[in-house]
C-alpha cells in the first residue's frame, strides 16, 4: 500500500498501533482522524478505525485515515473528525457499531449530517474546546504526533532555532522573564533552576524529564507524550543549550506502554531528521535524548528518587542538599523538570516571554493543563490560564458528576493533595491560592467524588498508599504511615475518638515537618483535610461497601 | 477484607511449589541481554524489564548472572529486583489483568469491580487462577482517569469505561483464549 510516499501501517490488532494511514487515490481526498491515544483506544478507537476503513472500502470511498492524539475531550472519545475543505468536524463518541450509520448519513460530505446524534459540529467551535487557552496543547490532537512536517507547519522548532542563535544566558533570561514555574507540583521558578544549573561547574551536565506521572487524576503528561512528543524533545534541547548539557533523559513510567512507544519513535524521528544528536539542526552543537522506563514505584516521581532509579538503583530519596542542580544524575549538575515545564520552553522561545507571561495571574504565570477526572460528567483536559475558578472547571467544563448525584468532595493535586468540599468551588486556581485554601495544585489533577464517598476511608487510603509507596529512607514516612493507618482504623471503629484524633493530628505534624520528601511530608494533606472538612465521616460507623481500605489490602496481598 | 480471609481464598489459586521447579534462566541468555545494554550498571532496570519480557518473570537464577555481567553484588541486583513492583519473581498466569484502584477510579466504582472480579474468579489480587489462565493485580493509576474504571491487560492493552458486563466479556475472552 502506498500513501503518497508516506509511511503506511494498516490498523493492527494490538491496541494503540502507532500510526495509520489508509491512502486515498487522489490528492485532496477525505481525511478522517481517529485518535491513536491510549484513552481513545481504551474505549474502542482501534475498532472504530478498522470499521471506518472497512466501510469506506466496501463503499468504494477513498479516505486518508490519520491516527492523531487526543483533543482532550475524553468524554467524547472515540472522537472522530472528518476534514473536508480545510474544516474539521467532530463526531463522538463513535463506537465501531455506529460507523455504518454515519456513512449512511453521508458524514464524509462537506457539512453533512449536522443533525446526526453524534455530530458535534466543527471541532474548533465546540464550546468546551473553544473557550480554552491551548498553549502547551495547541498541537495535541490536531497533528499527526510523529510527523515532523506537521510539527513544523504548526509552529514547531521555531523556539529551538531561536535558541540556537541566542547565547545561553539570553535563553535563561527569556525563561526567567516568562514567569514559568515547575509544573510537576512544586511550582519552583524554572528560570532560577536553569540559571543555577548553567552556573554550576561540571564537565558534563544533564537534562532530565520527569515523565513519571503517577498521581491519580493526572494524565496531561501522557496526552502530550502521545499527542505531541516533539514539543517535549524540543523543550529538552532548548534547556540543554541553555544550561550546557548535551544529554537528556526521559524517565517514563511503565504504566504508559503507548506513550513509551510514541516517545521512542519520536526520538528516532528527531535523530533521523538531524535535530537531535551530534549536530542539532546543523549548528554543530550536540544534544541527544535517552528514554528510560520506570518499574512501578510511585516515589520515583520525586526528583532525587528518579535520579537514583535512572542510575539503575532502588528509587530511594536523597537528602538535599546537594540540590540536583549542583549534583544530580551521576553526581553531575542536572536540570530536572516535569514534562509540561519542558514543553513550555519552545513556546516561550518562539513567542517571547511576554506572550507566556500574559497568561495567568499573580505569581502564577502561563497556562495550566487541568485534568478533570473521577466522577465527572465531561472529563478531560482543560488548559486555561491560572486563575480559572474550581467551579468553572468542575461545574462548567465538567458538568458535575457522571453519576448525576451531588458533588461532595474534590481532591486536587493527586494522592498528596487535599480533599476540598463544595465551599471551595470559588477558589481561583493558582499556586498561592490553593495553598491558602489548605491544599496544593500539584500537577493539576482534579478528582471529583459524589455523595457516596466515605472520606474516612479516603483518609485511610492516603495513609495506606503512603505506607505502600514509601521508599523507606526516613522514619516519619516509613513508620508514620503505618501508624496512621492504625490510628484511623481505631477512629473509624469508635475507639477513644478524641484521643486518637489528637494523636492523628500530632502524627501528621511529625510527618509533615520531618519527612525527607513530599511523599511523607504531604500525605497529611488528604488526611487532615478530610478530617477537618468532613468530620461526620469519622464519627459514625464506616459507610457500607468495599472502599479504598480493600484496595490497599489487595495491594498488600500482591506483595506476598 | 482481612488478610487471613484473603489467604484462605488464595488457597484456590495456583501453588507454584506443587508444580515442580520453576523455569530457570539460561545464564548465557541473561548475559546476552546484559551485553545488549553494554553491561552498564545504570541500565539494570532496563535489563530486568528485558528479562521479564523474555521469560515472563525474573527467574532467581538470573540474579547471579546479572550481577556477574554488571559487576554488582547479588544483593545489589536483588535489592533493585524486589524494590520495584513491576518485577515478578514467579511465572504469571498466561494473562495478567491489572485493575486500577487509585482515587479517580475509586470515584467511578473501581472497588465494586474489584469485588466482582475476586468473587467471580475465586482469587484475590496478587494471585493467579488455578488453571493458570489469569493473574489479577492492583495498579495505581493508568493515566486514564476521566474514563475509568480502567484495567491494563498483559501490560499493553488499556481498557476504559469498565463495568461488570464489559469486565466479564474481557475476562471470558482472556480465559478462553488461554485454554486454546
Amino acid at each position: 500500500m502506498s500513501a503518497g510516499g508516506r509511511r503506511v501501517e494498516v490498523p493492527g490488532d494490538s491496541a494503540g498501533s502507532l500510526r495509520v494511514y489508509v491512502p486515498g487515490d487522489s490528492a485532496g481526498s477525505i481525511r478522517v482522524y481517529v485518535p491513536g491515544d491510549s484513552a481513545a483506544c481504551s474505549v474502542g478507537a482501534d475498532e472504530t478505525a478498522r470499521a471506518i476503513v472497512r466501510e469506506a472500502a466496501a463503499r468504494g470511498t477513498s479516505i486518508e485515515l490519520v491516527r492523531n492524539g487526543s483533543r482532550g475531550l475524553l468524554w467524547l472519545e472515540p472522537l472522530v473528525e472528518v476534514e473536508r475543505e480545510g474544516l474539521r468536524r467532530a463526531f463522538g463518541p463513535v463506537d465501531a457499531d455506529a460507523v455504518p450509520g454515519l456513512f449512511d448519513a453521508g458524514w464524509l460530505e462537506p457539512g453533512a449530517a449536522p443533525d446526526h446524534p453524534l455530530a458535534q459540529g466543527p471541532t474548533d467551535a465546540i464550546p468546551w474546546l473553544a473557550s480554552q487557552e491551548r498553549v502547551l496543547f495547541a498541537r495535541c490532537g490536531v497533528v499527526d504526533p510523529l510527523c515532523l512536517d506537521d510539527y513544523r507547519r504548526h509552529g514547531g522548532l521555531v523556539g529551538l532555532e531561536r535558541a540556537l542563535r541566542a547565547k545561553p544566558a539570553e535563553i535563561v533570561d527569556e525563561i526567567k522573564a516568562s514567569g514559568l514555574r515547575g509544573r510537576g507540583g512544586a511550582g519552583f521558578p524554572a528560570g532560577l533552576k536553569w540559571e543555577t544549573v548553567a552556573a554550576a561547574a561540571g564537565d558534563e551536565k544533564f537534562v532530565c524529564c520527569n515523565a513519571d506521572e503517577g498521581d491519580s487524576g493526572t494524565f496531561a503528561d501522557r496526552l502530550l507524550m502521545e499527542g505531541d512528543p516533539f514539543s517535549i524533545l524540543e523543550g529538552m534541547a532548548i534547556a540543554g543549550l541553555a544550561v550546557g548539557a548535551t544529554r537528556g533523559f526521559i524517565y517514563l513510567r511503565s504504566e504508559y506502554p503507548h506513550a513509551i512507544r510514541v516517545v521512542r519513535r519520536a526520538i528516532d524521528v528527531a535523530r533521523e531528521a538531524g535535530w537531535l544528536g551530534r549536530d542539532v539542526l546543523g549548528s554543530g552543537r550536540a544534544f541527544d535524548v535517552t528514554l528510560r522506563v520506570g518499574a512501578g514505584a510511585y516515589v520515583c516521581g520525586e526528583e532525587t528518587a528518579m535520579l537514583e532509579s535512572l542510575e539503575g538503583r532502588r528509587g530511594i530519596v536523597r537528602a538535599k542538599p546537594p540540590l540536583p542542580a549542583h549534583a544530580g544524575l551521576f553526581g553531575r549538575p542536572t536540570l530536572v523538570h516535569n514534562v509540561l515545564t519542558l514543553a513550555a520552553a519552545p513556546f516561550v522561545l518562539a513567542q517571547g516571554s511576554a506572550a507566556h507571561h500574559a497568561y495567568g495571574c499573580g505569581r502564577s504565570r502561563g497556562t495550566q493543563p487541568f485534568q478533570l477526572a473521577g466522577n465527572v460528567l465531561r472529563g478531560g483536559l482543560v488548559e486555561r490560564g491560572f486563575g480559572v475558578t474550581l467551579r468553572e472547571l468542575v461545574e462548567g467544563y465538567g458538568g458535575g458528576t457522571a453519576s448525576g448525584r451531588p458533588v461532595r468532595a474534590i481532591q486536587i493535586g493527586g494522592p498528596l493533595g487535599a480533599y476540598h468540599d463544595v465551599g471551595d468551588l470559588d477558589i481561583e486556581m493558582d499556586y498561592e491560592r490553593l495553598v491558602e485554601a489548605g491544599g496544593l495544585l500539584g500537577h493539576g489533577g482534579i478528582v471529583v467524588f459524589d455523595d457516596t464517598v466515605d472520606l474516612a476511608e479516603q483518609a485511610r487510603f492516603a495513609m495506606a498508599f503512603c505506607a505502600h509507596e514509601s521508599c523507606g529512607k526516613c522514619t516519619p514516612c516509613r513508620v508514620g504511615a503505618v501508624r496512621g493507618v492504625e490510628v484511623l482504623d481505631r477512629i473509624r471503629a469508635g475507639e477513644d475518638r478524641e484521643a486518637n484524633r489528637a494523636l492523628l493530628e500530632s502524627l501528621c505534624g511529625t510527618m509533615r515537618d520531618a519527612s525527607l520528601c513530599a511523599m511523607g511530608g504531604l500525605t497529611p494533606n488528604p488526611v487532615l483535610s478530610a478530617l477537618a472538612r468532613f468530620p461526620e465521616d469519622f464519627e459514625g460507623s464506616p459507610r457500607a461497601g468495599r472502599g479504598s481500605a480493600a484496595a490497599m489490602a489487595g495491594r498488600q496481598e500482591d506483595e506476598r | 477484607m482481612e488478610a487471613g480471609e484473603e489467604r484462605a481464598q488464595g488457597a484456590r489459586s495456583r501453588d507454584p511449589e506443587r508444580e515442580g521447579p520453576r523455569p530457570a534462566a539460561d545464564p548465557a541468555q541473561v548475559a546476552a541481554i546484559c551485553r545488549e545494554h553494554d553491561d552498564r550498571p545504570d541500565a539494570l532496570i532496563e535489563i530486568l524489564h528485558a528479562i521479564q519480557t523474555r521469560f515472563g518473570f525474573v527467574p532467581e537464577t538470573a540474579v547471579p548472572a546479572i550481577a556477574d555481567s554488571l559487576n554488582l553484588t547479588r544483593a545489589d541486583v536483588h535489592g533493585v529486583l524486589t524494590y520495584y513492583s513491576d518485577f515478578r519473581r514467579e511465572p504469571p498466569g498466561r494473562h495478567v489483568l491489572r485493575l486500577c484502584r487509585a482515587e479517580a477510579c475509586q470515584a467511578r466504582g473501581a472497588e465494586r469491580l474489584a469485588a466482582h472480579l475476586t468473587t467471580r474468579l475465586g482469587i484475590d489480587f496478587g494471585a493467579t487462577t488455578a488453571d493458570g489462565a489469569l493473574r489479577l493485580e492492583t495498579v495505581y493509576c493508568l493515566g486514564n482517569c476521566a474514563l475509568g474504571p480502567n484495567a491494563l491487560v498483559d501490560g499493553e492493552r488499556l481498557q476504559g469505561r469498565l463495568d461488570e458486563a464489559r469486565l466479564d466479556r474481557l475476562v471470558d475472552a482472556l480465559c478462553e483464549g488461554a485454554d486454546s
